[in-house]
């Protein structure tokens, strides 16, 4: 097996990383690459921080192991290599009235990182999170392939999904796609004025598909504002999707400051009108919109940016008012903030989701980001939420304990499987996932 | 009009994607490699993205026994039948020249196999009167270069003789397209240090592809290469004998 000395990073591009990666191109590879130095897998490197490096230490890069092995048009169920990606499922299933069941807010992450990460997507609300359709998982272990279902193996399946790669490179899943009434998606958009209209239409929402665009910049009366978008598959028309277009370089820093985004915002929201509106789209420019702009991490320049994602329960959403409250004051955030209900599915002692509200924003790498984050992951934590791993580049071990209540569960596992801690990577080692407390 | 493609080498990365494109037009597949394993999974791919027909079967170059049975696959299927040849081996110069048995087998690989494949499978070609043949060469044999001529000289062996046999089926209205790709991101080049125009798979895949579309004759792919190799066939040999590049 090749071992390429690499400089790679996350999604946000704060953290980074180098060292050798092997990249196979069939399965046997992996089994060859496993024996010559067990290593974390990594697939798109969609993940915002450090989930998907492993300085100084060698990673399996999994994009190259895309095969469906196999589809059943009867009932939807697809046997796929981790390297796919969710959005080319998409692609290549959905003309045909078939969608892959939870999607995350990029098509560009493979099948492998979602399972890792235990996904979820605009209907984690019914759906449940993406480990809850997997049916089987085969890992690459020491002594080659071994298959692993919810039901024969609950511990360990438990570990893997939602399990941050921790135990060992998912070579292929299976799982059942969903039947959609045809490919486009009909989505109606309102104008929300305020935090406590939104989480009201949130409740009342009976959508199949939801999420809130939130201006993270609005203060005061606005606190809160922004437009919810929901959504079913339909039938029908539409135009093709238009090609991609690609940020061609590192944007100078003026392009994200406060005043521009402040504006951005504001036109934003306005370009929906306050009666609301109906339209058709295609699923990709519904599930994936960002995904249009190609390596748009680009448009916050050479020094990257920070996600925050948290979730609170039901009962807390007053602290998660207040959690966007400092966001607003700031004055620190992007257009990039999505406030959405989530449901109790999750399927690994890692995985993020709780009944509750979920908030993601996104921030800039600047002078005081970072401890602004750092104080939301505290309020997050005091509100009995959690943060998400596959967003997090600044939290401390102290500041994460406790926020999974199976983490030792988890560990058991994961101690069991991989002793030497062969697949820890920089986020397992910088949260000190990997040490009892 | 759909076609099934007997694909030569089809677990190398380039053919994986042009299988998986045409697959999705809705062609047939055989594909044909050493390593089943890897044949079946990609086989469960071509089905799974709309192939009526996926089958994994052997071939290896070297043998020509392992010829035979793919032959009368062919001729059980009928309709319009296409071959596509990605086989070829690319040992270094160095081991080579430390072994000069290796130049038989990169030989065989690159050029005699695929065209003892190709002279066998011609009749039946010309007696349907339609389909294409898709025959993978390399920019590398434009030119005996200092860096791997062994296996330039076996490309350029093989781009002389796809270029006859597009004269021999154009009569009876088969097309022959030669593929000639620069450096491609595969295992083969990965951890290779400064590649010059390192193209994605899926795009030499699907230039590939339009090439048959198009009924192109010499395809270069990226592109940028045809101008490239243009200026580097033009060099003269004595200026060229001093270079290295």
């Amino acid at each position: 097996m090749r071992w390429k000395s690499s400089d790679y990073a996350g999604w946000g591009r704060v953290l980074r990383a180098s060292g050798e990666v092997a990249r196979p191109e069939r399965a046997a590879a992996v089994a060859q690459a496993t024996a010559d130095t067990p290593s974390p897998a990594i697939g798109m490197r969609r993940s915002y921080g450090d989930a998907c490096l492993n300085d100084g230490g060698r990673v399996i890069d999994m994009t190259r192991l895309d095969r469906v092995l196999d589809f059943d048009a009867t009932t939807g169920e697809i046997h796929v290599e981790a390297g796919a990606m969710i959005g080319e499922l998409l692609a290549t299933f959905s003309p045909r009235g078939w969608l892959p069941p939870v999607m995350p807010g990029t098509g560009f992450a493979t099948v492998g990182g979602g399972i890792c990460m235990d996904v979820h997507g605009k209907n984690h609300h019914g759906a449940g999170s993406l480990g809850q359709h997997v049916t089987e998982i085969t890992l690459m272990t020491g002594d080659g392939p071994r298959t692993i279902t919810p039901k024969d193996d609950a511990p360990l399946f438990k570990a893997t999904v939602g399990g941050l790669g921790q135990t060992g490179p998912i070579l292929s899943a299976r799982f059942r796609l969903l039947k959609a009434k045809g490919d486009v998606m009909v989505v109606t958009e309102r104008r929300v004025q305020d935090w406590d209209e939104f989480l009201h239409l949130l409740d009342a929402s009976d959508a199949t598909y939801s999420v809130g665009w939130i201006d993270a910049t609005a203060r005061g009366l606005s606190l809160g504002r922004g437009i919810l978008e929901e959504a079913e598959t339909g039938g029908g028309l539409v135009r093709p999707a238009k090609r991609g277009r690609k940020v061609p370089m590192d944007a100078p820093g003026l392009t994200l400051s406060p005043p521009v985004v402040r504006a951005f915002n504001a036109a934003y929201w306005r370009r929906v009108p306050a009666s609301g509106r109906t339209l058709v789209k295609p699923v990709d420019d519904f599930f994936f919109p960002l995904d249009k702009i190609h390596d748009w991490n680009r448009l916050y320049g050479k020094r990257g940016f920070h996600q925050f994602q948290c979730v609170v329960p039901l009962a807390e959403a007053d602290r998660l008012r207040g959690i966007l409250e400092k966001v607003a004051n700031s004055g620190l955030a992007s257009p990039l903030a999505v406030l959405k209900r989530t449901g109790p599915g999750r399927a690994g002692f890692l995985s993020f989701p709780m009944e509750g509200y979920t908030l993601a924003v996104d921030f800039p790498n600047r002078t005081g980001a970072e401890r602004l984050i750092r104080d939301l992951i505290r309020m997050a934590a005091e509100a009995g939420g959690r943060i998400y791993f596959a967003k997090d580049s600044v939290a401390s071990p102290e500041a994460v304990r406790g926020m999974y209540s199976e983490q030792g569960q988890w560990l058991d596992e994961v101690e069991r499987i991989d002793p030497g801690a062969a697949f820890a990577t920089d986020l397992v080692r910088r949260l000190k996932l990997r040490e009892r407390t | 009009m759909s076609t099934t493609w007997i694909v030569l080498g089809a677990t190398s990365t380039i053919a994986r994607h042009f299988a998986r494109l045409v697959a999705a037009k809705g062609d047939g597949l055989i594909l044909a490699g050493r390593d089943m394993e890897e044949l079946r999974r990609s086989a469960a791919d071509g089905l799974a993205r709309g192939a009526p027909l996926a089958e994994a079967m052997a071939f290896d170059a070297r043998d020509p026994a392992s010829f035979d049975p793919l032959l009368d696959r062919l001729r059980a299927i009928g309709g319009s039948i296409s071959v596509a040849v990605f086989v070829g081996s690319m040992p270094s110069q160095e081991d080579i020249d430390a072994d000069p048995s290796l130049v038989d087998g990169t030989v065989t690989d690159s050029f005699t196999g695929p065209a003892r494949f190709l002279t066998a499978v011609a009749p039946i070609l010309e007696e349907r009167g339609m389909g294409t043949v898709v025959g993978v060469g390399s920019v590398a044999g434009d030119r005996g270069r200092l860096g791997n001529y062994v296996y330039g000289a076996s490309k350029a062996g093989f781009h002389a003789y796809l270029s006859g046999l597009r004269n021999r089926l154009g009569r009876s209205g088969v097309h022959v397209v030669t593929v000639k790709p620069g450096t491609v991101d595969t295992a083969m080049t990965w951890g290779m240090d400064k590649l010059p125009f390192l193209a994605p798979p899926e795009k030499v895949a699907a230039d590939i592809l339009r090439a048959v579309e198009r009924r192109t004759d010499v395809l270069y792919t990226p592109f940028i290469w045809w101008p490239v190799m243009t200026v580097i066939r033009a060099i003269p040999e004595r200026i060229f004998k001093k270079m290295k590049i």
